[in-house]
């Protein structure tokens, strides 16, 4: 329990302390936000997970886009 | 092919070199920063000077700003796979998933843990323990960068995996043949020294601006020293590994070979175009146009660079169309009718096995083995289609070797007046340092364009090319992504340069932090 109450006070005060740091955070959040709940969920959906159900339909659908 | 829409290949492969160029300004200035750091913080230890504290304390914070913008921008590239390159994401199976599986774990733990000590240890663990982190997060870092380079590798030049005509996948059958496969290590060992050598220039460059505004200067001629002396060898070793990467392009990717030298028909002693203006390339209707305007030679030293030997014969782009019986050059029209006969085998063995023909399936298979190593070329009518844009290639390749000649010499010449102690009163040489910092980052990327243009139309070398990689998306899509990084990217870019400068202002008057 000490150990986590360490470490969590490690990266507490080291947050705290920073300056720059804070902007950056800012940044890094926003920009993880614009990524994963924007971009991936609107615009970056997984062509063949989305559609088709099972991994013998892709192969199906990738060979017939091979071969056709 | 049939029904493919090229403006959707076209825009696909925009977005994705839009990604890639925009995420590859901020991975080697960490790659190389992170050692030039923990140099720096292992004098400090050695010598206990507070003012080696200081400035590994300030090129940590570069690091750190370069870090957050450019963390995770490499992330959109795998959303890209999954989207807009679906048959490729298929095709290439867990060849590419292994890699970039364990590049994820290691960057991770190294993100969470060693960077987080970098930062916030001082004075909390001793001076030991962060020395050995930042060392960690250097070494963790260019590990991270060791898996996509591997996979990236195999794109030009798969070896280690079968392919399954059942799945239309590709199993791997060696993962130490895909580690160790020569084309990725000799990409790897490159393109990491690329990133120091481009961290050693910015150092260097960023120090000059402190000596031009005659801020710091102990600070400024401590942190060239050190920049200079990892660039000076970083160079040296970049030049090395960029000779044998060559070497690796003339066995595998013979075509790009031709194309960054503008070799058209091919010659035993073959010279190198050290520098050409390229004028009109030859075609099939005009076979004899001359493809330079101007052009400056060194004698025998492509054979040379090529197979360290100057009377080999090195094939030009037409030997690989029309082939060459007298160098067992085999035509790329030969190669489309093998590639045709593959593609043929593989729909007529998916076929047999649906109806349940076990006979005509094995036949299918048979001739799908013996041709699918030209799989690739079957997309293909016009051996013509298959050769790569010649003068964006060319001109990429000089401009890349020209600037890291550039950079080796003001690695030297900044350590000779640095060792006369005169190096203060060089402005020229100081803007021209300051002046050379953009330079390292257009040789970067025209690294990059050498090495993935110039295997076009390659996705997948001789087995799979970029129209058939895509995804049969609506291309509207890929649009609107495509200026959508655009602008994200750039305001990324361009909040990184701002927090930089106001960085730099800062502490060249003593008002830094992190």
């Amino acid at each position: 329990m000490n150990i986590l109450k360490s470490v969590f006070r490690f990266y507490y005060e080291g947050f705290k302390s920073m300056t720059v740091g804070r902007k950056l955070w800012l940044i890094i959040f926003i920009k993880l936000f614009i990524m994963f709940a924007i971009l991936k969920i609107f615009f970056f959906p997984d062509f063949l997970k989305t559609n088709f159900n099972t991994d013998d339909e892709r192969s199906k659908y990738v060979i017939e886009q091979l071969t056709k | 092919m049939n029904g493919v829409d090229i403006a959707l290949v076209d825009w696909s492969r925009a977005q994705f070199a839009l990604t890639a160029m925009y995420h590859w300004i901020f991975v080697p200035l960490t790659l190389g920063l992170s050692f030039i750091i923990a140099i720096m913080e292992t004098i400090y230890v050695k010598t206990g000077d507070e003012e080696w504290k200081k400035i590994t304390k300030f090129w940590m914070t570069l690091f750190g700003i370069n870090f957050a913008i450019g963390v995770a921008t490499g992330i959109i590239l795998e959303f890209e796979f999954g989207t807009n390159w679906s048959n490729y994401s298929w095709f290439v199976g867990d060849i590419f998933g292994a890699p970039l599986a364990i590049e994820g774990i290691m960057a991770f733990f190294l993100e969470s843990t060693f960077i987080a000590i970098m930062f916030f240890g001082w004075n909390k663990v001793s001076k030991k323990f962060h020395l050995v982190s930042s060392w960690l997060v250097a070494v963790g870092s260019n590990l991270s960068a060791l898996w996509i380079l591997v996979a990236n590798g195999w794109m030009q030049n798969p070896v280690g995996m079968v392919f399954n005509p059942e799945t239309a996948r590709n199993e791997m059958l060696d993962f130490w043949a895909l580690l160790f496969s020569p084309t990725a290590i000799n990409k790897f060992l490159h393109v990491i020294s690329s990133g120091y050598v481009l961290a050693a220039v910015f150092v260097v460059g960023v120090s000059s601006w402190f000596l031009l505004k005659k801020r710091k200067t102990v600070f400024a001629r401590r942190s060239i020293l050190v920049a200079a002396v990892f660039g000076l060898i970083s160079s040296a070793y970049l030049i090395l590994t960029g000779d044998e990467s060559a070497r690796q392009v003339y066995k595998v990717q013979p075509m790009k070979f031709a194309a960054m030298e503008g070799l058209y028909d091919g010659e035993q002693n073959a010279p190198l175009v050290a520098i050409g203006i390229m004028k009109k390339a030859p075609t099939p209707e005009n076979p004899k146009a001359d493809e330079f305007a101007f052009k400056i030679e060194i004698p025998n030293f492509l054979s040379y660079m090529a197979a360290l030997d100057p009377n080999a014969f090195v094939p030009g782009i037409n030997d690989m169309i029309n082939g060459n019986e007298q160098w067992g050059i085999m035509s790329y029209y030969d190669k489309i009718e093998k590639g045709k006969v593959a593609i043929n085998a593989l729909r007529d063995f998916k076929d047999a096995k649906e109806k349940g023909d076990k006979t005509k399936a094995d036949a299918a298979l048979k001739d799908f083995k013996e041709n699918y190593a030209f799989f690739g070329y079957g997309y293909y009518d016009d051996p013509h289609d298959l050769i790569p844009n010649v003068p964006i290639t060319f001109y990429s390749f000089h401009i890349m070797v020209i600037l890291g000649i550039h950079f080796m010499i003001l690695f030297i010449v900044v350590l000779v007046f640095l060792y006369k102690n005169k190096l203060q009163k060089m402005r020229w040489l100081q803007y021209v340092a300051l002046w050379t910092i953009p330079l390292v980052y257009l040789a970067q990327q025209a690294g990059w364009v050498v090495a993935e243009l110039g295997r076009q139309p390659w996705v997948v070398q001789d087995l799979m090319p970029t129209l058939s990689a895509v995804s049969n998306i609506n291309k509207s899509s890929v649009i609107i992504t495509f200026w959508l990084f655009a602008l994200t990217f750039t305001i990324l870019l361009i909040a990184e340069i701002k927090i930089m400068l106001t960085q730099i202002v800062k502490e060249s008057k003593n008002e830094g932090g992190h």
